[in-house]
């Protein structure tokens, strides 16, 4: 008998049903982006021409390179797990801090991109962007929440990692119990996933 | 015992999810380039296309879908379907007001 079954059988654990509980929750994510989603959908299709005009405005190169950072946030994440489960708990602290940093440079992206707009005028409430077409300041609305709940999705998710990390140090989290591990990666890839749909949809209309 | 089978079973290399990496990476960049690119109606289809192919990799290789238990995919598949249930209704609705 492997150390973990012993585990198993002595703590009474269940790493099965533990990732389903995190994937509920993840569905109840996906409920509250799905309706942001759905807004978005009817909205550019009654102002398909006012959408194409304002994302001209969106800095393509900043969120094409976020869209990288975001994913690469991902391999290390997944790459923190399989170092895990490889018994290299260094290693995968490494990884833990890397797709820290990654997801803090995403963020830094992001204060660029607001602080550029916000000096332009165009944030929820001035006077320019009330100014400007309907459908623009439905785009503009649109964006800042998405986004900006996105953002904050970004910041919970290095959080919960940087728990994570501390958890490892602390050896709460081991080569042979490392769900919790688990479960932070199945949110930050779903973070990863909501960016993957808002980057084309805010950023590429033509 | 069957925890110990399970984890065995989601025990990948390092090199499989650097080629995932590598495939996300290149649909990026496809995405960026294709948008140049004014296929009218069919623009958002593309961007779309695109994304949904990001986020499966996503999910069956980073989310471990794939080594899942089959209860996991049928959830996601009942969870996929009702979205797109929503979004046929709300559709079918809209269409009828704009022009």
């Amino acid at each position: 008998m492997s150390t973990q079954e012993q585990a198993a059988v002595h703590e009474h654990r269940d790493d099965i049903r533990s990732r389903m509980g995190m994937w509920l929750f993840l569905f109840s994510e996906l409920l509250l982006f799905g309706g942001l989603f759905f807004m978005y959908s009817v909205y550019r299709y009654t102002h398909q021409q006012d959408f194409s005009i304002a994302s001209k405005e969106m800095n393509t190169f900043l969120g094409t390179l976020n869209t990288v950072i975001l994913l690469t946030s991902s391999l290390t994440m997944a790459l923190s797990i399989v170092a895990m489960q490889k018994g290299k708990r260094g290693l995968s602290i490494f990884f833990q801090v890397v797709t820290i940093l990654f997801g803090l440079s995403f963020m830094v992206n992001k204060v660029i991109e607001w602080t550029h707009e916000f000096n332009e005028g165009n944030f929820p409430g001035s006077e320019i962007l009330s100014s400007r077409p309907p459908g623009q300041i439905l785009y503009f609305g649109l964006y800042y929440s998405m986004v900006g709940l996105h953002g904050l999705h970004v910041l919970v998710g290095m959080t919960v990692i940087g728990y994570m990390t501390v958890y490892t140090i602390r050896n709460k989290i081991t080569p042979d119990n490392y769900v919790k591990l688990e479960a932070a990666g199945l949110y930050w890839h779903l973070v990863d996933i909501i960016w993957i749909f808002l980057f084309p949809l805010f950023y590429l209309i033509t | 015992m069957e925890e110990t089978k399970e984890h065995v079973k989601n025990s990948h290399s390092y090199s499989i999810y650097i080629l995932v990496w590598l495939a996300l990476i290149t649909l990026t960049g496809l995405t960026a380039a294709v948008a140049g690119i004014n296929f009218g109606r069919l623009s958002v289809i593309v961007a779309i296309s695109i994304a949904v192919i990001k986020s499966y990799l996503v999910l069956t290789e980073f989310m471990h879908l794939k080594s899942e238990e089959r209860v996991f995919r049928v959830f996601i598949f009942v969870a996929l379907l009702f979205i797109l249930i929503s979004l046929t209704l709300l559709f079918s609705d809209y269409s009828s007001y704009v022009r």
